[in-house]
Order: structure tokens, then C-alpha cells, then sequence
């Protein structure tokens, strides 16, 4: 005893000793280990415990922010080796180095990423496994034999990552550069499996298949294979593009606002326009994806369904709307500033175009985040007659919304149409036929979703569900896979008449980038609360009830400001990770060759462009 | 000046759109505030990303906004500079006061018309078969305990509808009954307003709670005739 109380005595002179630091530290360290003291566990003191707490912070609060930033990066870290692996593949047919150094920029950002997101699914785990004990040990006892299959699937993608990345400049040529791109391959391919198998616990917990009977095996994949497993694999892999896509591009953009030579411009500003044009090609087959999704929970469980769409969640279908909305904006946006920056003279060329377009996206907007239930004072709704308004009532449900989500689908895809035929005059002999043809399919595509989507309103809702709305969704379907390869066949003999210039981008493309990766962020949030929301107090919904203290859901305002700080650390370790990743470059010279720009491959539209550089315009 | 009055003018010609032509539309009302904002802003968006679109235009939008605030040869606006740089920060405060203040007026509405309905209501389908015999019974008990209110015509306006507030559905609007199925319209008949949970604010309604005076067959028929009668059809997944 006594020479412990001479250790205190000492550490107390130590403390003094070196001024107020070690004190400040220990103080915090005592501030952080408060909590520790006061994990409470719930449930009778003889029985199994089934939750603990850490008051004041809270269980529920801590596993969300965890998750959802594990989920964030995760997205990333799988979405990206998609595109990473397309632009490896286009280097290497088209011969041009800059994509292979595109790809290789693309999977250096993948590579930092990847060991943040292990570490946050390890301290996810560790998390669940404490704060939920009873949940934890019903689950692994269905889906022991995935768990064991993930880890697996796991060794191997780390195994081919590092085989990827570290062999990148060593597999260069011949065979070599084969079996990189095969790797690349077993790279998505594993990345698909690890994407899939905890979807299927989650998805459980949401549409659950119990059997009693049967093997391990037999009961994890009868639970793996519920409802709405695979709306949500297919949901979430369209959406971790869209979330590579544009967290790339505002990777690109800030590299672009921050470049200090021509030569860097022009790349980052290239990069950016590839990584919007990933973000809008994985955006415009998503609302397809997430209407399947919505559908599939709704025929599941009614009271899930009215929950998410109906009832108290219906208002994130609103948020949602503002989101994409934005989103939609953004991306058109950055394809104009594109079209009157990087292609001298085409200012007012395009001037009417871009107004047509900017009006119909703000009108099937402005239908979109209409709601069913109108916000309004209680006079407002003395004269509305409740709050459902007699007149643009009519835009706040499933009919319009689909309707005008088709529409804006069409004018973005025309909108990149547009971008790539801009500077170039067609040549073929058949070119006016084919803009006829092309601008009769537009019209007459426009006019179809919209006539269905009144004559919705009439009809059953089976009918409108299953026939109307998966027509308007292959019409649009069809245009994409009409025009898009006429385009490219009519561009393969068009003369450029004005060189796109790389560079030349205003400060605000660069923002635009950004906002739009803010707002895939920020989406991913808000739709992560609702589908966890939708499950209201059930652990596994209709199977294992929630009984702690967080049996609730949390009020909207509240969840905002979680997604709202959700998205700012997401941020933050993104570009945390991204500097640090970055740090050997600086100095570097960007060179990928500036006798290969303006060679375009045929056939690989979004990658158009390149020129000598030029000066950057504000 | 000249490329700010084109905004200017759309802004306040769609406000009046919104705020005076719309609601005297036949069969219209008057917009809540907060949706007129809503337009107002897409359209705000609008302008400012078309202006933005080229050097050309954002320094013909942006240069006179920026010449007036900073005072940059302005001239004879110099006092017009000095009371937006004093008014704005006043609008800005009178606001936020008016947001904030302690008001007796109400609280905005934020109803949700729809709520999910408990887990043993859904999934049931309709036990009494759909016969003309049953949806003429169905119509009769329609006609004897709901037209009142929701109107003979399905309409929600049944000779009792004025006295309510918000007023009884109308069921031959095709966003109400068609967008639902059986199962929800016989938990809504059965438990009534008082059922509501709390987000469907059961005290903002008068319906009644049926399964005291109905059994519940005459409900699954007064669905039955409810449908038929507003030509409408329930929601199915088949």
C-alpha cells in the first residue's frame, strides 16, 4: 500500500511537473471511460443479458452514426472497383494511357478507403455484439454458416486488392496486363458476394423467413433468400456506383479547383466530367431499382409499407424528392457548363435547349416534391378543406411521381445526348433520318409516359402498378436503347467542328461536383433511416420485438440531424483519407501523355473529348 | 439592370399565379404557404442556374447585384444601397422573430391522412363475396350509416360534411379508397377516428367507431357497395 500511494504521490508530482497537458489528457481519458462505468445492462440481473446502454450518448445513437459511416464507405469501396475496372478496360482496348491512369487513380482512392471500412465494420460488430447480445445471438444462430462465407469472401477480396493495386505497374503488358484485368474482374465479383451477404441479415431483419426445420445451412439460406433481398442487392449496388461516381467527381473537382498548372486542370477536369458521368449512368436506372424495392415491401407487409410511403415516413419521400431533385439539377448543370465552356462558340448555340430542359426538370420537380398532405396553418387548411389541396392534390401520389421521375430521367439522358453531339457535325447520309427518327422516339416516348401516367389515375391500382408504370419504365428503357446507339453510330463519321477543350471549367463546375456528392451522401442517410424505420419496433420485424428503451422511432427532425452529421464525418474521413492518400502526389507531375489526348475510341461516348490546354475561364 | 428584370418579373408573375389565379381555378382553393415557397424557390433555382450557365450571362445577372451591394458606380442609388444594407438585416431579424416569438396562433398541420394500420388488420381480405346482391346490401347500409357525411354520390359531401373540419373523404377521388386496400378500410370503419395513432391525429376526426353498432360483415358489404358505388377499385396484388 505504501508504495502504491508513493506511485500516486509521484504521478501527482509528474502531473504538476509537466504543466497542464497530462492532466487535460487524463482528465479527457476520464471523461471518456465515464461511460464505461455506467454501461447499464438491461434485462432481469439472474437472466441473460439482452441489451446494454452507454447513457447519456446512448446504444441506438452510437450504432447508427457506426453503421451508417461503415455503410457509406462500404458503398464506396464496392461501387468504385466497377467503374475503376470499366476504365481499366476501355485503356486497354482504345490504347490510350490516360484511362489506365484514370483507373489507377480511381483504385488508389479505393485502396485508402478500404482498410477505414473494415475498421468500421469491425467496430460495428464489436458494438452489436455488446449492445445488443440477444439479437446478436438469434441472428448468428440462423446465419452462422454466412458469417463463415463472408469471412472467406472477405480474405479473398483483400487478397486480389492488394494483388490489383501493388501489382498495377508490374502487369503492364501482354499476358500480364490479361490476367490484371481478370483480377479486376474477381475484384467486382467478390466485392458483389460482400455486398450481398449482409444484405441478406439486414433484409432478414426487415422481411424475415423463419424455418424451424432443416439443416444450418438449409435455415440461412431459407432466411437469406426473404423478400427483399435481392430489390436491395440490386438497389445498392446501382447506388454504390452512383455513390463512387460522384464522391469521385468531387474528389476531381476539388483536385481541379485546386490545380496549379494547366496540365492538372485539364485531367481533374476530365476526371470530373468521367465521375458525372458515372453518378448520372448509375442514377437514371436507381428510381427503377427503388420503385422495385418499394413495391416488393409493400406486397410483403402492408403495414411496412403504408409505414414508409403513407404514414409517418411518407415526409422523407418528400426530402427525397428535394434530394434527387438537386441531384438532377447538379448533373444537368455541370453536362451545360460542360457544353458553354468546353466547346468554344456553343454558348448560344445551345442556349434554347438548355432552357427547355431547365423548365421541364423545374416542373416535374415542382410535381415531385408536392405532397399528398400539404403543410398548412390551420386557416390554410379551413380553406383547402382538410390538407389535402382539391387541385395539384392529385400530384402527391405514386402516379405523378412516377410519371415526372420518367420524365426527368428522359431530359438528363437527353441532356448527355446533347453533350456528345455538341461540336460535331454528322456526315452520314442517313443523319437526318436518323434525328428524325431519334426526336419522333423522344416525343412520342414523352407523350406516352404522360398519358399513362393521367390514365393512372383511372384505373386499378394493380393495374397501374404492374402494367402502367413498368411500361413507362421500358419506354424509357427504349429511348435509352434506341438513341444511344444511333448516336454513336451517327458520330463515328462525324467531323468535329469545334475541339472540346479540357480546363475550362468555371470555378462553380468544380462546386457543382461537390454539392452533388453532398447530396448522394446525404440520400444515402435519409433512405438508411427509413428502411431501418420501417421496421418500427422490431428487432426482426414480426419476429423478435424490440423491448429496450430505444423501442421507438425517432422524431424526423431528430433523424435530420443525424444524417446531417452523418454526412458531415462521412465527409470528413472521405477527404481525411483522400489527403492522406494523396500526399506523395504533390509535387508530381500529372503527365499522362498529351500527344494521346484527342484520340476518342469509337463506341466510348461519356469519355469524349481532349485538346491542348488552355487557360482556365471564370 | 436589364438582366435582372426578366427574374424579377417571372418571380412575382408566378407568385401571383400561385397566390391569385390557382385558387380561382373552378373546383381549386387557395395554396398553403408553404407550398407557394416551395414553387418560389425551384423557380429562384431556376434563374440562378440559367444565368449561371455562361461567363456572359453571370456577370450580366451577377455584375449589377454585386455593383449595387459593393457600391461601385452606382450613382444616385448610393441611398437606395444604404437602406437595403439597413432593411435586409432587419427583414432578416423580423423574421426570426416571427418564426420564434410565442405566437397563439396554431401550429402548422402536418397530418398524416393514411397511418400505417395495426399488423392484425393487414393482409385480410374481404370474406363476404362480391355478389350484386351483397353490394346492393352494402349501398343500403352505406346509404343508412355513412352517406350522411360522405355524401350519396361518394363524394364526401353528404348533407352533415359541412359541419366538419377536416371534411369526410371523398371516395370517388382517385387518391383516396383506390389507393388502399380493403383490409385498411375496414380497420378505419371498424375503429374509427379515435383508432388513429397519433400521427393521423385521431382527434381531428369525427368518424365513428363502427364495431359498436356494425357487425363486421355489414363493414366488409359497405366496403363492397363503397367501391362500387365511387367506381373505384381496391388495391390488390393480384
Amino acid at each position: 500500500m505504501r508504495h502504491q500511494g508513493g506511485q500516486l504521490q509521484q504521478m501527482l508530482r509528474t502531473l504538476r511537473g509537466h504543466g497542464g497537458w497530462l492532466s487535460v489528457w487524463l482528465l479527457a481519458a476520464g471523461w471518456l471511460a465515464l461511460p464505461s462505468l455506467g454501461i447499464a445492462a438491461e434485462g432481469a440481473p439472474a437472466g441473460p443479458v439482452e441489451y446494454r446502454d452507454i447513457p447519456g450518448i446512448g446504444s441506438r445513437n452510437i450504432v447508427w452514426v457506426i453503421a451508417q459511416l461503415h455503410l457509406l464507405l462500404a458503398g464506396f469501396v464496392l461501387g468504385v472497383p466497377i467503374f475503376a475496372w470499366l476504365c481499366e478496360i476501355v485503356g486497354w482496348k482504345s490504347g490510350e494511357k490516360r484511362y489506365d491512369k484514370l483507373a489507377k487513380e480511381f483504385t488508389k482512392l479505393l485502396t485508402s478507403s478500404y482498410a477505414t471500412t473494415a475498421l468500421f465494420g469491425g467496430i460495428l460488430l464489436f458494438l452489436l455484439i455488446g449492445f445488443y447480445p440477444k439479437l446478436m445471438n438469434y441472428l448468428t444462430d440462423i446465419f452462422f454458416p454466412s458469417f463463415v462465407f463472408y469471412c472467406i469472401l472477405f480474405l479473398l477480396e483483400t487478397a486480389t486488392l492488394y494483388l490489383y493495386w501493388y501489382g498495377w505497374d508490374a502487369m503492364q503488358d501482354g499476358g500480364k496486363k490479361t490476367f490484371h484485368i481478370f483480377l479486376g474482374f474477381l475484384l467486382n465479383l467478390f466485392a458483389f458476394f460482400i455486398m450481398i451477404v449482409p444484405n441478406s441479415w439486414a433484409t432478414f431483419q426487415a422481411s424475415p423467413v423463419v424455418i424451424a426445420e432443416g439443416t444450418d445451412l438449409a435455415r440461412a439460406w431459407a432466411a437469406t433468400w426473404n423478400p427483399t433481398w435481392w430489390p436491395v442487392n440490386i438497389h445498392r449496388l446501382i447506388a454504390n456506383v452512383v455513390l463512387g461516381g460522384y464522391i469521385c467527381g468531387a474528389y476531381a473537382g476539388i483536385r481541379y479547383l485546386a490545380a496549379r498548372n494547366a496540365e492538372e486542370r485539364d485531367h481533374y477536369d476530365w476526371m470530373g466530367y468521367v465521375g458525372n458521368f458515372i453518378g448520372v449512368f448509375g442514377l437514371l436506372p436507381l428510381p427503377f431499382a427503388g420503385y422495385w424495392l418499394m413495391r416488393e415491401i409493400y406486397q410483403y407487409n402492408q403495414q411496412m409499407g403504408i409505414t414508409l410511403m403513407g404514414g409517418f415516413l411518407s415526409w422523407l419521400f418528400i426530402l427525397q424528392a428535394m434530394l434527387i431533385g438537386v441531384l438532377f439539377l447538379g448533373s444537368n448543370y455541370y453536362f451545360w457548363l460542360g457544353i458553354t465552356h468546353r466547346i468554344p462558340g456553343s454558348e448560344h448555340q445551345y442556349k434554347k435547349p438548355i432552357m427547355t430542359m431547365l423548365v421541364i426538370l423545374l416542373l416535374c420537380l415542382g410535381v415531385w416534391m408536392t405532397p399528398h398532405s400539404l403543410v398548412a396553418s390551420l386557416e390554410e387548411a379551413r380553406k383547402m378543406g382538410g390538407t389535402h389541396h382539391p387541385l395539384l392534390g392529385v400530384f402527391g401520389v405514386m402516379s405523378a411521381k412516377m410519371t415526372v421521375a420518367n420524365l426527368m430521367i428522359l431530359v438528363t439522358f437527353m441532356s448527355f445526348i446533347m453533350y456528345w453531339r455538341a461540336g460535331k457535325q454528322e456526315t452520314a447520309t442517313w443523319a437526318k433520318v436518323a434525328r428524325s427518327v431519334m426526336g419522333a422516339v423522344l416525343i412520342l416516348a414523352g407523350i406516352a409516359v404522360i398519358v399513362l401516367g393521367v390514365w393512372g389515375y383511372f384505373v386499378p391500382a394493380i393495374i397501374r402498378i404492374n402494367y402502367f408504370s413498368t411500361s413507362q419504365v421500358l419506354i424509357v428503357l427504349f429511348v435509352m436503347l434506341t438513341i444511344t446507339p444511333l448516336t454513336a453510330l451517327l458520330l463515328k463519321s462525324a467531323r468535329t467542328t469545334t475541339e472540346m477543350v479540357w480546363g475550362r471549367m468555371p470555378p462553380r463546375a468544380g462546386y457543382a461536383l461537390v454539392l452533388n456528392a453532398v447530396m448522394v451522401i446525404l440520400l444515402m442517410t435519409l433512405m438508411g433511416y427509413a428502411r431501418s424505420s420501417s421496421r418500427v419496433h422490431w428487432h426482426v420485424y414480426g419476429v423478435m420485438r424490440d423491448s429496450s428503451q430505444y423501442a421507438f422511432s425517432p422524431a424526423l427532425g431528430y433523424a435530420a440531424a443525424f444524417m446531417a452529421l452523418n454526412t458531415f464525418l462521412f465527409c470528413m474521413l472521405v477527404a481525411f483519407i483522400f489527403w492522406v492518400a494523396t500526399m506523395g502526389d504533390k509535387g508530381k507531375a500529372t503527365g499522362y501523355g498529351g500527344g494521346e489526348k484527342g484520340k476518342l475510341p469509337h463506341g466510348v461516348p461519356a469519355m469524349a473529348g481532349g485538346s491542348p490546354p488552355r487557360g482556365n475561364e471564370q | 439592370m436589364g438582366a435582372l428584370t426578366k427574374p424579377i418579373i417571372l418571380l412575382v408573375v408566378i407568385y401571383l399565379l400561385l397566390k391569385f389565379v390557382v385558387p380561382n381555378v373552378p373546383g381549386s382553393a387557395p395554396l398553403p404557404s408553404s407550398l407557394i415557397f416551395l414553387y418560389l424557390m425551384l423557380t429562384m433555382a431556376g434563374i440562378v442556374i440559367y444565368y449561371t450557365m455562361s461567363g456572359e450571362s453571370k456577370d450580366a445577372f451577377w455584375g449589377p447585384i454585386q455593383r449595387f451591394l459593393t457600391g461601385e458606380n452606382i450613382g444616385a442609388l448610393q441611398t437606395a444601397r444604404y437602406g437595403v444594407l439597413i432593411l435586409f438585416p432587419l427583414l432578416v431579424g423580423w423574421q426570426t422573430y416571427g418564426s420564434t416569438a410565442v405566437s397563439d396562433a396554431p401550429p402548422a398541420e402536418n397530418r398524416t391522412i393514411h397511418p400505417a394500420p395495426p399488423g392484425e388488420y393487414t393482409g385480410l381480405s374481404n370474406p363476404v363475396s362480391k355478389t350484386p346482391e351483397n353490394i346492393m346490401q352494402g349501398k343500403g347500409f352505406y346509404a343508412a350509416f355513412c352517406s350522411p357525411c360522405h355524401g350519396g354520390n361518394f363524394d364526401g359531401k353528404g348533407p352533415a360534411a359541412r359541419g366538419f373540419n377536416p371534411p369526410p373523404a371523398n371516395f370517388s377521388d382517385p387518391t383516396t379508397i383506390a389507393m388502399l386496400q380493403e383490409s385498411y378500410l375496414f380497420w378505419r370503419i371498424k375503429k374509427g377516428g379515435v383508432g388513429l395513432p397519433i400521427e393521423g391525429m385521431p382527434w381531428k376526426s369525427a368518424m365513428p367507431r363502427w364495431e359498436v353498432e356494425l357487425p363486421d360483415e355489414w363493414i366488409w358489404k359497405i366496403i363492397l357497395g363503397e367501391y362500387d358505388g365511387a367506381h373505384q377499385s381496391p388495391r390488390t396484388w393480384e
